[in-house]
C-alpha cells in the first residue's frame, strides 16, 4: 500500500541561521487540485520554504504535515509523491535528454522507465533532440526537460521555484497549460514566482512572504500585480 | 550551569596560586633535576585534551542525533578548550622532553595521537570558521570521525614504535611526587570546567541576542 | 535490502556513462599522479634507489590523487545542483553515498593499476614480490581513505572554501590508513620481507574500514540535511 496524501499544512515554520532570519512563523494549507503561489521579492524566503516542504532541509521549528503525518513519521517514500523543479533544473549536462530522463527514472523506481522517457521527450517537443547532450539545450529546452523529470513519477506534491524565468512566451503558456492539466489530475502544486502577471494567470491562491515573514494572503488573484505594486509602494512610503 | 563559573574560577584560582609552592617542595627527581617540574604543566593539560577530544566526539554525535543548540555550543567549547589545552601540552612538551630525552619529539603512539587530536580540533575551527551557512552540523561529523580514529591512531603507531613514559609511571609515583600532580591536575581540571561554563554562557547569550534580534523586527 | 542496492548500482552506472564518454577524471587524476611521483623521484632519488622512500611516495601519491578525484567527483554533482536531486530520490540516502564510494574505488583503482608499477619501476623497489598482500593492503587502504573521504566531500559540496577544507578535514582522520599502508608497504619491501607484519597492518585496515564504513552510513543522512 503505497504512501499517499491530499492536504498540505504547514504550520509555524520558521527557519534561522544565527541573526539571519530565512522565514518566521509562516503557516499555510494546500489540497489538491489547488495552484497556490508563494510569492514575495528575492530574499523573501521561498526557496527556504520550498526546501523543508521537498525534505532536503530542515526547520529551525514548526511542523509540515503530509496529509496528517510529518516527513520523519512517513520517511524515505515520501519523497517518491514529491517532484521538485527548482531555479537549477537538477540536470546532468554531460548526459544527453533520454539518459537524464531515463536516470531519474529508474532512481524514483518509475515502473518502465524507458518508455515513460521517450513519452516524456514527446510531450515537452525534445523527441528529435532527445539523443543530444544537454550542455547543448537552450534555457527554455532545459526547463521543458526538468519540467518533465520532475513529473516522470507522477508525485502528488509539485513544488516549483521560480519556473516563468527566461522562458519564452511559447514556453510559458505551454508550462501554464500543463499545470492546469495537473491541477486537473489531483495534483497539489506550490509555486514560487516573482513573476505576477504570470502568476495571476495560473494561480488558485497565494501568499506574499517578505523578509521571511508573512504579510498578506490572496484568496483572489485577480489584479494581483497592481494590488501588490500598491503594497510595496505602501511599504516604502512609510519606511 | 553559568552560575557555577565563579566558585570554579575561584578554586581553580585558589589552585594555581597555591600551586608552585608545592611544586617547588615536590622533590627534585634524580636525573633531570628542574626541568622534571615540566611534568606538572604537561601532563594534566595533555591529559585533559584527550579527555577533552572525546567529550566533544561525544556531544557532537548527541548534536547530529538531536539537534539541540545548547549540544553545539558545548561541542564548539569542547573543541576550543581541546585546542587550547594541546597547544600547552604541545609546547610544554617538547621542553621537557629535549632534557629528558635528549630529543624535541618522538613519533611515539601517545604523543602522535596528541598530535593528530589536536590538528583534527584546529580543523574543526577553520572549519567552524570558513565553511559557511551549516558549517555546526558538518563540524559535528568531524568531531565525531575524528573521536573515532583516535583509538587507530593509537594502534597504528603502538604497532610502529613506542619511547613515550609507559602509564604505569604515574600510579607508581611516590607520594612525594604523585601530591603535586594530582593537585596541578584538579587545577587544571577546574580551569577547564571554568572555561567551559563560560563559553558555553556567552554561546546561550549570542543565541537569546540573535532571537532578540529576530523577535524586534516582528 | 535489493532496493538499497538497486538504486546503488544506478547511480554507479550514471558516473560510468558520464565516465565514459568524455574519460576526464580518469585521464587527469592518473596524470596527476604520475606527476607527483616524477616530483618525489626527482627530489629524493640519491645515487643508490631509497627502496624505503617507494612506500611513503606510492601512499602520498594516491593520497594526492584521490583527494583531487574526490574534489571533482562532488564538483560534478553541483552543475544544475544535480546531488539535492540524488538526495530528493524515495531511496535510502545511504545508498546514494554507496553508489558514489563504489564510483571513487573504481577510480583509484585504475590510477593504482599505474601508479604501482611506476613507483616500482622509479625506485627499484619490489612491489610485485608479495602481490596477494600487497593487493590487500591497497584495496582495504583505499577502501579506508576513500570511506571517509567520500563523506567529507559529499557533507562539504555545498559549503564554501570546500576545496582546501576537504584535505584539511580528511588526511588527519585517515592518518591511520597511511600509516598502516607505508608500514605495510614496508615490511613487505623490507631485505628480509616480514610478511607476519605486513598482516597486521592489512588487519588493522580491515579493521578501519569496517568502523568508519558503519560510522559513515550511520551519518550520512543527518550530514546531508541542510
Amino acid at each position: 500500500m503505497t504512501f499517499d496524501f491530499h492536504e498540505l499544512s504547514i504550520r509555524d515554520l520558521s527557519r534561522n541561521f544565527g541573526r539571519r532570519r530565512a522565514l518566521s512563523h509562516v503557516s499555510l494549507d494546500c489540497n489538491a487540485g489547488e495552484i497556490v503561489g508563494l510569492l514575495g521579492p528575492n530574499g523573501a524566503g521561498k526557496s527556504t520554504l520550498l526546501a523543508i516542504v521537498s525534505t532536503l532541509a530542515a526547520p529551525s521549528s514548526g511542523n509540515v504535515f503530509y496529509g496528517r503525518r510529518t516527513a520523519t513519521q512517513i520517511g524515505a517514500t515520501l519523497r517518491s509523491k514529491i517532484g521538485v523543479l527548482s531555479h537549477d533544473l537538477h540536470l546532468y549536462s554531460d548526459l544527453t535528454a533520454r539518459e537524464n530522463l531515463i536516470f531519474f527514472g529508474r532512481l524514483y523506481g518509475v515502473p518502465d522507465a524507458e518508455s515513460r522517457a521517450l513519452a516524456a521527450l514527446d510531450r515537452s517537443l525534445l523527441a528529435e533532440r532527445g539523443g543530444d547532450l544537454v550542455s547543448g539545450f537552450s534555457r527554455g529546452m532545459r526547463q521543458r526537460l526538468a519540467l518533465e523529470r520532475a513529473l516522470l513519477h507522477e508525485p502528488r506534491l509539485l513544488l516549483l521555484d521560480e519556473p516563468f524565468t527566461g522562458l519564452d512566451d511559447a514556453s510559458t503558456v505551454s508550462l501554464i497549460e500543463r499545470l492546469k492539466e495537473l491541477r486537473s489530475a489531483g495534483c497539489i502544486i506550490l509555486l514560487a514566482t516573482h513573476d505576477l502577471d504570470t502568476a495571476e494567470e495560473v494561480l488558485d491562491k497565494a501568499i506574499v512572504l517578505r523578509d521571511g515573514r508573512f504579510v498578506g494572503s490572496e484568496s483572489d488573484v485577480r489584479g494581483l500585480r497592481k494590488r501588490y505594486q500598491d503594497r510595496l509602494r505602501a511599504a516604502v512610503a512609510t519606511t | 550551569m553559568r552560575k557555577a563559573f565563579v566558585p570554579l574560577l575561584g578554586a581553580a584560582g585558589f589552585i594555581f596560586l597555591t600551586a608552585p609552592i608545592i611544586i617547588a617542595r615536590a622533590p627534585f627527581e634524580s636525573t633531570m633535576g628542574l626541568v622534571q617540574k615540566i611534568f606538572y604543566f604537561h601532563m594534566p593539560p595533555a591529559m585533559l585534551m584527550l579527555l577533552s577530544a572525546i567529550f566533544c566526539g561525544l556531544v557532537s554525535g548527541a548534536y547530529l542525533v538531536t539537534r539541540r543548540p545548547v549540544l553545539d555550543w558545548t561541542a564548539s567549547a569542547a573543541a576550543e578548550l581541546t585546542v587550547l589545552y594541546g597547544s600547552i601540552a604541545l609546547v610544554t612538551g617538547p621542553l621537557w622532553a629535549r632534557k629528558a630525552w635528549g630529543v624535541w619529539w618522538q613519533w611515539d603512539a601517545r604523543l602522535t595521537m596528541s598530535l593528530l587530536m589536536w590538528m583534527i580540533f584546529v580543523a574543526y575551527l577553520l572549519l567552524r570558521r570558513y565553511g559557511g551557512n551549516g558549517s555546526e552540523t558538518l563540524a559535528a561529523g568531524l568531531a565525531l570521525f575524528g573521536m573515532a580514529t583516535s583509538p587507530f591512531v593509537y594502534l597504528s603507531v603502538n604497532l610502529w614504535r613506542t619511547v613515550h613514559p609507559l602509564t604505569s609511571v604515574v600510579p607508581t609515583l611516590p607520594v612525594d611526587f604523585a601530591f603535586p600532580l594530582w593537585y596541578a591536575f584538579t587545577g587544571f581540571l577546574l580551569m577547564y570546567l571554568a572555561l567551559m561554563t563560560l563559553r558555553v554562557t556567552l554561546e546561550r547569550q549570542r543565541a537569546a541576542l540573535d532571537q532578540l534580534f529576530l523577535e524586534s523586527d516582528e | 535490502m535489493t532496493a538499497f542496492w538497486r538504486v546503488v548500482w544506478i547511480v554507479v552506472r550514471k558516473d560510468l556513462a558520464i565516465e565514459a564518454r568524455s574519460r576526464e577524471l580518469l585521464n587527469t587524476t592518473v596524470f596527476f599522479a604520475l606527476s607527483c611521483v616524477i616530483i618525489f623521484a626527482v627530489s629524493f632519488v640519491r645515487e643508490k634507489p631509497l627502496g624505503d622512500a617507494a612506500a611513503g611516495i606510492l601512499w602520498v601519491a594516491i593520497a594526492f590523487a584521490g583527494t583531487l578525484a574526490l574534489g571533482r567527483t562532488f564538483e560534478r554533482e553541483r552543475y544544475g545542483d544535480t546531488l539535492r536531486a540524488l538526495l530528493l530520490a524515495p531511496s535510502d540516502r545511504p545508498a546514494i553515498y554507496v553508489g558514489k564510494l563504489i564510483g571513487i574505488l573504481s577510480l583509484l583503482a585504475a590510477t593504482e593499476i599505474v601508479l604501482v608499477p611506476l613507483v616500482a619501476l622509479l625506485f627499484q623497489a619490489g612491489l610485485f614480490s608479495h602481490p596477494l598482500l600487497m593487493g590487500a593492503l591497497l584495496i582495504f587502504g583505499t577502501i579506508g581513505f576513500a570511506s571517509v573521504g567520500t563523506l567529507f566531500a559529499a557533507m562539504l559540496a555545498r559549503a564554501r572554501s570546500r576545496d582546501v577544507l576537504l584535505p584539511i578535514l580528511l588526511y588527519p582522520v585517515t592518518i591511520p590508513v597511511m600509516i598502516a599502508g607505508v608500514k605495510g608497504t614496508s615490511a613487505l619491501l623490507d631485505a628480509t620481507p616480514q610478511l607476519q607484519m605486513a598482516g597486521m597492518w592489512i588487519l588493522l585496515l580491515v579493521c578501519f574500514d569496517v568502523v568508519f564504513l558503519t560510522l559513515s552510513l550511520w551519518t550520512f543522512d543527518p550530514l546531508m540535511t541542510e
